[in-house]
């Protein structure tokens, strides 16, 4: 690339998280700055959605998108910077595998707008309308964007160049990336910015992880008291460490709580949950089909566990490209 | 002819938000609209989940006030479990709340809000941003309040497992005790957000005070909005962030209602705007009469402003002396332009980095004591606490296995959302007169709702 890199930031349906995850780069974040031309990042900077219309295709080097894909006008905004750049990177979680928000995809779009605005006890008026409904079309108000059938991933929408996992990417790898992309270098195809290996490769309590872990019955959090130095499998306390691609520093774990998978699936796998499931499999002591019900019985919600991040990327879930 | 302005997006915030002027054939604003397209579906998804889950889940409704949600998150448990954590557990958690508040308030300050008053000139050349900020307020104090906040995102993450996402919440404590070489660490920094929190307010006061595009905002009425407030407060009626009841003043300063996090129904309603997936809400006894203020109308507001306005004092001697100052350059409480916000922000500030610093020198604090088992069933809980933009509820309902069956949570910038819409079409009304529409007069209209740091993510959830 001639000149400086051009980087454009955006957002989906997210949290704001991987926002923080740039500005978590603190004294760095000015080289980036300076060393690279940023066009559209509506979380710092007043560039508008016109500005990225005004561009030339493939003008930006480097988009970074960061959540999910859950209105109809998210599919038209990274339709647009997918024509505009040379490279698209899917930033966090979200982006990857669609989230916490592609829980979602376990109820309809009107489960889910009836619940927020007409069932929730502290509603004025529980049958009044749903955002959109009794809404005019434009004339003198914007239109409101509707929700798609399901939440999505960024790939099932446009082609993706890269990943950086994690809820949220530490900042440490943002440096990396932002450090490549200013040396001239955009990530090759299939780049994902974390380890290959899962969490417990790199877990501070590996070393107390037996041989074989069987486990006849789960604990829950709230009933338990831990040894904060030994593998929380080992406790009979679910961890996500041996299915989750590790590069988060084992921050849940220095902190004394077991992983939850926001790093998503290792390269051995492709759907995140059903490596869960093989995990769980893995686990089950030696005993009759009694003693098995009663260790599934043992967890709580597990498909809401196995799937937190990754049911819109599911191959149980609905994120066909629409 | 009629004519059109979209803001889109709107920009230096969290989340998704346009704003829509239509001005009539005189060339003067006939609507101004602030529309909120963002929507996930929280309360939901979060039907069917453990509810131990909760304060790590519903804590990515934002990535810019995720301690806030999991401190109500994990304050819902102790309620939903009959579990109250332990002295050294509520310090930790207060500890880590409070500093985190510290640090965001720097966030808007420095890169998001704040760059509207610390940086002067044509906002065409799109220089009113963090890089802006550092360039006016000079190069080493940006810097440091940089490496404060990283040090400060450091200390939580010590605390909490992630600088962003705290994982530490459980029903009747914390997952990770406190030792003598982290509290070490933890007085150290909170004595350099202290010093750093003097400093800001040195040089507001100096340089920012005196800019004359914020002393003339300070002073127009077209950023005033006449409403009641409400916020956190502790036994004597001082400003807390982490526990207490909720007081709401009238648009005249006389106490309008007192009460716990629990009886939130009784007080606070929410209500759809077919334009917006933003839920505001308003005042359950004095009604809503549409987006407008003063003492017939329900709407109210939250966040640093309304916490000054609705508390009677300040529980920090610093802080207490900036209140005091505050009020007495204003003349009058509660204080009502929106611009404000800016200035109660950084009495704010101070206020955190000075209870930082009693919280962390608290001999209880390395108890490693952290956890209470909880030993009753489960039917419901309700939690609160301040986030940085204002009054947070979690209530959670669920099974006697602990399943979420319901859940409700009514979120910082919801409480300012008829505020913010009534704000953005004020400041048009009065900017943008007989067709003349500049980037200045655009600057302000944003300025008004910005002013606010509100978080759409927040708002719809």
């Amino acid at each position: 690339m001639a000149g400086p890199p051009t980087i454009a930031l955006y957002w989906c349906a997210g949290c704001g998280g991987c926002e923080e995850s740039v500005f978590d780069m603190a004294e760095q974040l000015i080289g980036v700055y300076e060393k690279t031309r940023i066009v559209f990042w509506p979380a710092a900077l007043d560039a508008r959605s016109s500005d990225v219309e005004a561009l030339a295709d493939g003008e930006i080097d480097a988009a970074f998108i960061n959540g999910a894909i859950r209105l109809d006008e998210h599919v038209q905004m990274v339709r647009l910077l997918r024509k505009k750049s040379k490279c698209l990177i899917a930033h966090g979680t979200c982006a990857h595998m669609g989230g916490v928000i592609g829980l979602g995809n376990f109820f309809s779009s009107k489960q889910l707008l009836a619940c927020a605005y007409q069932h929730a006890p502290s509603m004025a008026t529980p049958k009044g309308p749903l955002p959109g409904q009794g809404a005019d079309t434009g004339t003198t108000r914007h239109p409101l964007p509707g929700l798609l059938p399901a939440v999505l991933p960024l790939d099932r929408i446009v082609d993706v160049e890269a990943v950086i996992p994690g809820c949220p990417p530490p900042p440490e790898t943002m440096a990396q990336v932002f450090d490549q992309i200013i040396a001239g270098v955009l990530p090759a195809k299939g780049t994902v910015y974390a380890h290959q290996k899962a969490l417990c490769h790199s877990c501070p309590r590996r070393d107390t992880r037996p041989e074989r872990i069987t486990v006849s019955r789960f604990k829950r959090l709230q009933d338990t008291l831990w040894d904060p130095t030994v593998c929380f499998l080992a406790q009979d306390l679910i961890c996500l460490g041996p299915v989750t691609r590790g590069g988060c520093n084992a921050r849940c774990i220095s902190a004394n709580m077991p992983c939850r998978g926001c790093f998503g699936p290792t390269t051995a796998m492709d759907d995140f949950g059903a490596g869960a499931m093989a995990l769980i499999a893995a686990l089950m002591a030696d005993g009759d089909e009694t003693d098995y019900e009663a260790l599934i019985e043992s967890i709580p919600d597990p498909a809401g566990l196995f799937y937190r991040y990754s049911l819109a990327a599911s191959i149980l879930g609905k994120g066909r490209r629409p | 002819m009629t004519r059109r302005i979209l803001i889109d997006p709107v920009t230096r915030l969290e989340g998704h938000g346009r704003i829509d002027i239509r001005l009539d054939e005189a060339g003067n604003v006939s609507h101004a609209f602030f529309q909120v397209p963002d929507f996930k579906g929280f309360e939901q998804f979060s039907v069917g989940r453990a509810a131990e889950e909760m304060p790590t889940l519903t804590q990515k409704i934002c990535g810019v006030c995720p301690t806030a949600h999991h401190i109500a998150g994990t304050k819902a448990l102790d309620d939903l479990f009959t579990a109250a954590p332990p002295t050294a557990a509520r310090l930790i958690r207060e500890l880590m709340h409070t500093a985190f508040i510290f640090e965001d308030h720097l966030l808007h300050f420095f890169y998001l809000g704040g760059p509207d008053i610390l940086v002067d000139g044509d906002p065409a050349k799109q220089n009113h941003n963090v890089f802006g900020a550092i360039a006016a307020m000079g190069d080493t104090l940006g810097r440091q309040v940089i490496n404060i906040r990283k040090k400060v995102r450091a200390m939580n993450a010590m605390l909490g497992g992630s600088a962003l996402y705290p994982v530490c919440g459980l029903a009747g404590g914390v997952s990770k005790p406190v030792d003598a070489k982290m509290r070490a660490e933890i007085i150290q920094t909170s004595t350099d957000a202290l010093a750093l929190a003097r400093q800001l307010l040195a040089v507001f006061h100096d340089k920012v005070r005196k800019k004359p595009l914020y002393k003339e905002m300070v002073g127009n009425p077209a950023f005033n909005l006449s409403t009641y407030y409400m916020g956190l407060v502790d036994d004597n009626d001082r400003v807390n962030f982490y526990d207490g009841r909720l007081r709401v003043v009238t648009p005249d300063g006389r106490p309008w209602a007192c009460f716990s996090a629990d009886q939130y129904l009784d007080h606070l309603v929410e209500r759809t705007d077919a334009h917006s997936y933003m839920k505001p809400t308003y005042l359950k006894k004095v009604g809503w009469k549409g987006y407008q203020d003063g003492p017939d109308s329900g709407l109210y507001r939250v966040g640093p402003l309304a916490r000054l306005n609705a508390a009677k004092a300040m529980a920090t001697p610093l802080a207490q002396q900036e209140y005091e100052r505050f009020y007495d350059t204003i003349g009058h409480k509660p204080a009502h332009n929106t611009m404000l916000y800016h200035w109660a922000r950084l009495i704010e500030v101070l206020y955190a980095a000075e209870q930082m610093v009693t919280l962390s020198r608290s001999q209880a604090l390395t108890d490693p004591h952290v956890r209470t088992l909880p030993t009753q069933a489960p039917t419901s809980g309700v939690g609160v606490c301040e986030a940085p933009r204002g009054t947070l509820i979690h209530h959670y309902q669920t099974n006697a296995n602990a399943i979420v069956e319901r859940c409700n949570l009514l979120v910082a910038t919801q409480n300012n959302a008829a505020a913010i819409c009534l704000s953005v079409e004020k400041a048009a009304r009065a900017l943008i007169k007989n067709g003349v529409v500049t980037d200045t007069c655009l600057q302000q209209v944003e300025m008004a709702y910005r002013a606010y740091d509100p978080c759409l993510a927040c708002a719809t959830h």
